[in-house]
């Protein structure tokens, strides 16, 4: 028995060793790719990533006050040193506008900051020696509460938590626990959730509609295959902006579907069919139902016909042989197909955006939102986190289950 | 009408509406039979059998299967088992799921169910395999499993398309055994399809040569081999040897055959009518002797050997005869029988009931 068990494990070592041959030499062969793809993709990602925590502006516009702060305890109000400090900063930093960055960081936080410190700015200039501290609790007596100077030294670390909590509608309170935002300002998990809602639906459309159309290509004469799959493809060579509009030509209230209804009689008002939640089923169905054909036809196309007709002859009815023996073999087709779609319809922006109505737009929308209208990186970096953070999850989950990596495509 | 367990009467089959791939089809096979469709490849074979399971619909004519007419009944109702060459198992069940899969269509009872997987599985010695996927069993044991899917819901008629043809000859030889054992326990009517003759000789009760959609002749093998009905037959059945001549005479079943080198020789008038007519002679390698007892065989002809091989138990011996350079001769290895060298003439004989007459194609 013993003997069985070293012979085992030395069949097994062997095993490994030849294993890892083979996997050094695929490593040289993809190496240079490898690289060319750390540089071009996880470096953009990295920075994003970085951006989403990095705090150092804070430090750059107060200096001082951060290495005053940075050993206090917490306790009770700091030092004589802490207020010179922040004194000698704020002198620095109103002129240079920079102290209102700072209060708007710090207002995320803790309410009323932004005011204080514009306060204390403006008359700053008369503190001209000792004792700073008192003069500065008589400028404003916030000065002299704590929970001012805890919110202070945790907003001058070098990283910072704050914006990722906040895009799950989560902050820090005075004492440094992570506690819920007020009600009226939570909105980011609901925008999570509706991102996740609409994405599944948009996913179980494309199945729904995408699942007899590559069955019938698979199934279907040479010639009417290439046409389906030209006018499919077709799709692929309209940019997304125009195929996106033509939509909301096709829905709006003068748009063809509701002329003809009008016309028909059926209805006496036009229906509301876009700059809504249906439009943006529309449209994102359409937009991406070929990354949902695509892996289930390459899929169905591998499938010979003896297997239907091996379940038919063991008494299978046709449609018994269908759901029992060839769906399940297209399993890998749809778990494929459906992470494609769902993973595209996560991070949609333009189509929900242009045909959605206020209540219809994803985390992405908000992404851009900050960008461009705030011009704030931190929130929008912390919203792309989330995103990649769910993108990454659900292909964790999925993926490994419908084996992508194995999925072959067209 | 005799009741067969399947006739084919008039079958006509054409996919294409232009070119008939099974020509008027009539075959009756009987219960518990074993009967093989042997012929080249493209003649129809599959076909038949597809059309037999339900799968194609004749063009032409009607299948009977137990006396009823089947060419309107689905596959499914039919309650015939089939063994496809590729095995066809389901990649995504077990092979017990497989098993059970004809058995669960029929809603029998769960115990019932897991009974028969298991009685099935033992009877190819499958058993220890049952919670396998296909896609890890071997070519072999995958065409056990195949075979006994085809087998558990206890069909009366199995088909069976090449179900050998991807295994390696020893493997074949031995399923071929397995397969002819398992036929004759449970009694069940086999329609078999193969190109490999040897395969056909050793399993059927009866073998149909199919060629170009068209039987060319039912009979079991030894009728087959011994007694082609024609040349195709002749030529696609083990050796044989052809000569070509001109049928001179005709007597009482037996004819006068001029060769091409002007010899003459008799034989059976199998498939020649008339004098004067083209003919090709058949006669088996194993049935011609070296300088011959003339009194014995009547029937002798000049040879030139041009090629000896020794094969062990019996020496090959390629010869020129009447302008055939083909014509091989197997010589039994009897111990001394060193005397055959090449480039030397002998005279060969064979009986008159051994060299057939048959068409000239
Ligand atoms: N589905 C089909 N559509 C059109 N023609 C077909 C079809 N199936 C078979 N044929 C044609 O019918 C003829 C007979 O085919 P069949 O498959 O019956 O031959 P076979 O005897 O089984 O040959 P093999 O030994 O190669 O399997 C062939 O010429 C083939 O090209
Ligand atoms: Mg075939």
């Amino acid at each position: 028995m013993a003997q069985h068990t070293t012979a085992d494990t030395s069949l097994r070592e062997k095993l490994r060793r030849a294993e890892r041959r083979r996997k050094i030499q695929a490593g040289t062969l993809i190496g240079p790719l490898l690289l060319l793809m750390l540089i071009f993709y996880f470096i953009p990602i990295g920075m994003m990533l970085y951006r989403s925590i990095d705090n150092s502006r804070m430090r750059e516009i107060l200096p001082n006050t951060a290495r005053a702060l940075a050993h206090w305890s917490g306790e009770s109000i700091p030092g004589e040193e802490a207020f010179a400090a922040i004194v000698r900063d704020m002198k620095k930093a109103y002129p240079a506008r920079t102290l209102a960055t700072a209060g708007r960081r710090l207002n995320f936080d803790q309410v009323g900051f932004y005011s204080l410190l514009l306060k204390s700015g403006r008359k700053i200039k008369k503190i001209d020696g000792p004792p700073y501290r008192d003069k500065l609790i008589k400028i404003d007596k916030k000065w002299g509460d704590p929970a001012y100077w805890t919110v202070l030294k945790r907003g001058l670390r070098n990283i910072t938590w704050m914006y990722l909590l906040r895009a799950l509608d989560l902050r820090y309170d005075t004492q440094n626990r992570v506690v819920g935002v007020p009600e009226e300002e939570a909105i980011y998990v609901s925008i999570i959730l509706r991102t996740i809602y609409i994405s599944l639906s948009v996913t179980i459309l494309c199945l729904v509609i995408g699942y007899p159309l590559a069955y019938f290509m698979a199934t279907s004469s040479a010639s009417v295959r290439n046409l389906l799959m030209i006018g499919l493809l077709l799709v692929f060579w309209t940019s997304l902006l125009v195929r996106t509009l033509s939509w909301i030509l096709v829905l709006q209230d003068k748009g063809v579907v509701n002329s003809f209804l009008l016309w028909t009689g059926l209805i006496s008002h036009p229906l509301p069919l876009v700059f809504n939640r249906f439009g943006v089923y529309v449209a994102m169905t359409h937009v991406l139902l070929p990354f949902m054909v695509l892996p289930l036809y390459s899929v169905m196309a591998g499938i010979p016909s003896y297997y239907v007709r091996a379940a038919r002859s063991l008494g299978a009815t046709p449609i018994a042989a269908f759901f029992k023996v060839y769906t399940p073999m297209t399993l890998p087709g749809i778990g494929a197909g459906c992470l494609m779609v769902f993973i595209q319809a996560l991070g949609y922006y333009i189509t929900p955006a242009l045909v959605g109505g206020p209540k219809d737009q994803m985390v992405s929308y908000f992404v851009a939102f900050f960008v461009n209208e705030r011009v704030n990186w931190s929130m929008a970096s912390a919203l792309g986190v989330v995103l990649l953070v769910m993108t990454g999850s659900f292909y964790l989950i999925f993926g490994k289950r419908v084996n992508i990596t194995n999925m072959k495509l067209g | 009408m005799q009741q067969y367990h399947v006739s084919f009467r008039g079958v006509q089959k054409s996919y294409d509406g232009i070119r008939l791939v099974v020509k008027d089809l009539n075959l009756d096979i009987e219960k518990g039979e074993f009967v093989t469709m042997l012929g080249p490849s493209g003649s129809g074979k599959t076909t038949c059998l597809m059309m037999l399971a339900g799968f194609e619909t004749a063009t032409h004519g009607e299948i009977y299967y137990n006396g009823r007419p089947v060419n309107d009944l689905p596959p499914h109702k039919r309650g015939i088992g089939m063994v496809f060459q590729n095995y066809a198992l389901f990649p995504h069940m077990t092979v017990g799921s497989n098993l059970a899969f004809p058995l669960k269509v029929r809603k029998q009872p769960r115990h019932e169910i897991d009974k028969a997987v298991r009685d099935a599985l033992d009877m190819v010695q499958m058993g220890e395999f049952i919670d396998r996927y296909p896609g890890q069993l071997s070519g072999g044991q995958k065409q056990r499993v195949a075979l006994a899917r085809a087998l558990v819901f206890r069909p009366e008629l199995v088909l069976m398309d090449e179900p050998l043809g991807a295994l390696d000859k020893q493997l074949r030889e031995q399923m071929q055994y397995e397969i002819k054992n398992i036929h004759q326990r449970l009694g069940v009517t086999v329609v078999y399809v193969t190109h490999d003759q040897s395969e056909a000789l050793t399993m059927s009760d009866r073998i149909a040569v199919f060629e170009d959609g068209i039987i060319q002749q039912i009979a079991p093998p030894d009728d087959l081999y011994e007694r082609p009905d024609n040349s195709f037959v002749a030529q696609f059945i083990g050796e044989n040897n052809t000569l070509r001549g001109t049928v001179a005479t005709i007597r009482e079943g037996v004819a006068r055959v001029r060769l091409e080198d002007g010899q003459m020789v008799s034989a059976l008038a199998v498939n020649v009518d008339t004098d004067g007519i083209p003919t090709l002679l058949s006669i088996r390698p194993e049935r011609v002797a070296i300088n011959p007892d003339e009194a014995k065989m009547a029937q002798t002809v000049d040879g030139h050997v041009e090629q000896l091989i020794y094969l062990g138990d019996h020496i090959r011996c390629r010869m020129t005869v009447a302008g055939n350079s083909e014509f091989i001769v197997k010589i039994p290895n009897a111990g001394g029988s060193g005397m055959l060298e090449v480039g030397q003439d002998v005279r060969i004989g064979w009986l008159t009931e051994d060299c057939r007459a048959l068409d000239a194609q």
